[in-house]
């Protein structure tokens, strides 16, 4: 078949050049996180540096202690964001799947409503009710909403719920279940494939808010990583080796979601385009 | 009512709560409160002062002349990026969408710097367009092209913001591969079998069949691009001479850094309503060249 592999070989070069242009960014960043500082901007840039210095990367936690203080401040908000995610999104999809009441079209009229609206209107007014409610400052702004449940997890939640068979819960009806033990016992283990894409899509989306900790957090020791970083560009800009390694630090946890979850990420962003959102 | 249909009349309106209560507390309750802030000059801490229709006035009387320049910069990254990245995601998806090896590493490659938290790649693009010794410009310098001042030159601030944002197409590109792979076989092979050729089968079978995905990944193309702000923010400060002055960084410095509260929420409520009016004309237009199969067998 060697005419059949050159036919492919213009399909290879593309997808190569392509991939390493996708990359470069990436490498670039790990790259330079293992230079010594005089040989960060040497040209022709030199990819795998002879010495790597993994001494970089202690150094960014010496020159800012409070550095791994941004690593619990970011996880706790994302595992409150994330959790508030599946939960909200479990209790109304049920309510908007699996049981029948008069007001259900009304309520997801509103949820369909919700899911295409610009938030950029709601910022101003939002800042200044979490203000009055003395609120700014703390952590509780940037996960609190999750807790009311995002219309885009909610919708993907109840489509899934949808298409799991309705002699599920009449026959627990039928034994006299409640629904919220039905939702419990029953259909929330059924759903562990939603559960888990709602779960990563709202841990990125709480990992990598930038504008939610730029309103609502000032004080240093309260950073998440995402203003540290740039906190920590700003202080050590010419120290571009270790803005690196502390750069390389932050996308880790995503990268090591993304590997471990790969055919979730697929599935969810399928679901969510395909679904018409 | 029997009991079980009170029952269920509670427990559907007790289940479905943290939503509704949501949506009142952080979308309808906000987006009122917004609309009074409209006609207030209020900097958040001495009293408010009901201005009337000050706020919009200065939008058209051309007293903020940053507001049209950010209005521009706005429309200009809007209408480059969002078809360029549609381009770029649908490209990639057709090289995914054939049969070969290596399909699933490409496909990881590709859709990796859409998850990289918005700092971290920010961080690096500003050293990738450094004039000196980012790699863009020792790449472009192979082909022979002058070194380009990329976002120390206002011409150039917009193109590289478009240029970055199509590193960012992988979201679009797996929903347009997952719409290529559904296009019904038998389809493409009824047209074959009619005469036509992969090009013609490709434009007549594939596209109509997927002008729903093009449909969706433009709508919120157009809203995600029209809120574009925190490269803006990070990388270049709007600067230099407001060539990357967006909107919604436009919004935040009225209101976070000097506190006009009244006019921010107008400048919002200005970009709102473009928004809207964008998201209705495209689903207007939708009915011309977008294909549904339930309506045409109707």
């Amino acid at each position: 078949m060697r005419t059949a592999r050159f036919a492919n070989l213009p399909w290879h070069v593309i997808c190569w050049v392509l991939g390493i242009s996708f990359l470069l960014p990436l490498v670039w960043m790990f790259s330079t996180a293992l230079k010594p500082p005089g040989l960060v901007f040497e040209t022709p840039i030199r990819w795998i540096p002879e010495n790597p210095r993994w001494y970089n990367y202690p150094q960014v936690f010496e020159k800012l202690p409070l550095f791994s203080r941004f690593f619990v401040n970011t996880f706790y908000v994302t595992l409150m964001g994330a959790t508030g995610c599946v939960l909200s999104s479990l209790l109304v999809g049920f309510g908007l799947s699996r049981i029948n009441w008069p007001g259900r079209n009304a309520v997801f009229g509103m949820l369909i409503a919700t899911l295409m609206l610009p938030g950029v209107v709601t910022i101003i007014p939002l800042y200044i009710i979490f203000r009055y409610a003395q609120l700014v400052g703390t952590f509780y702004p940037l996960w609190i909403p999750a807790w009311f449940g995002y219309a885009f997890y909610i919708f993907l939640m109840r489509q899934y719920m949808m298409t799991l068979p309705r002699e599920l819960d009449e026959a627990a009806r039928m034994d006299g279940a409640a629904n919220f033990r039905i939702l419990w016992q029953i259909i929330t283990p059924l759903c562990s494939p939603a559960i888990a894409t709602i779960a990563i899509f709202a841990f990125l989306q709480h990992y990598n808010d930038f504008l939610g900790p730029l309103l609502y957090i000032s004080a240093n020791e309260m950073f998440t990583l995402q203003l540290g970083l740039l906190w920590f560009q700003g202080r050590f800009g010419n120290f571009w080796h270790l803005v690196m390694a502390a750069s390389v630090m932050t996308i880790m946890p995503v990268l090591v979601l993304f590997f471990t979850a790969q055919k979730r990420f697929v599935q969810g962003i399928q679901l969510t385009g395909l679904a018409g959102r | 009512m029997t009991a079980s249909q009170r029952r269920d009349l509670r427990d559907g309106i007790l289940f479905t709560l943290p939503f509704v209560m949501g949506a009142l507390l952080l979308w309808v309750g906000p987006m009122l409160y917004s609309l009074v802030l409209v006609v207030l000059d209020w900097n958040l801490i001495t009293r408010p002062d009901y201005v009337g229709m000050k706020n919009l006035s200065k939008l058209v009387d051309g007293r903020d002349p940053l507001f049209y320049k950010s209005l521009y910069n706005t429309f200009y990254f809007t209408f480059f990026s969002v078809p360029l990245q549609l381009l770029a995601a649908f490209g990639l998806a057709l090289l995914l969408n054939q049969p070969m090896k290596g399909l699933g590493v490409y496909r990881t490659i590709f859709y990796i710097p859409s998850i990289t938290p918005a700092v971290a790649f920010a961080v690096v693009w500003i050293q990738i367009l450094n004039p000196e010794w980012g790699i863009l410009n020792q790449i472009l310098g192979w082909f022979g092209v002058e070194p380009i001042k990329w976002l120390f030159d206002p011409a150039f601030t917009r193109p590289a913001f478009v240029l970055m944002s199509l590193w960012l197409v992988g979201p679009q590109m797996i929903i347009f591969l997952a719409g290529l792979q559904s296009v019904s076989p038998e389809l493409k092979d009824a047209a074959q079998i009619d005469g036509a050729n992969t090009w013609q089968s490709f434009l007549h079978v594939t596209i109509p069949a997927i002008s729903p995905i093009f449909f969706f990944n433009l709508v919120i193309g157009v809203i995600g691009s029209f809120q574009v702000f925190t490269n803006a923010f990070i990388m270049t400060r709007g600067g230099p001479q407001d060539s990357t002055l967006f909107m919604v960084l436009h919004i935040y410095r009225n209101a976070f850094e000097w506190f006009d509260m009244g006019y921010a929420a107008t400048l919002a409520w200005v970009l709102f309503i473009i928004i809207m009016i964008f998201t209705v004309i495209q689903f207007r237009f939708a009915r011309t060249w977008v294909y549904y199969e339930s309506e045409s067998s109707s």
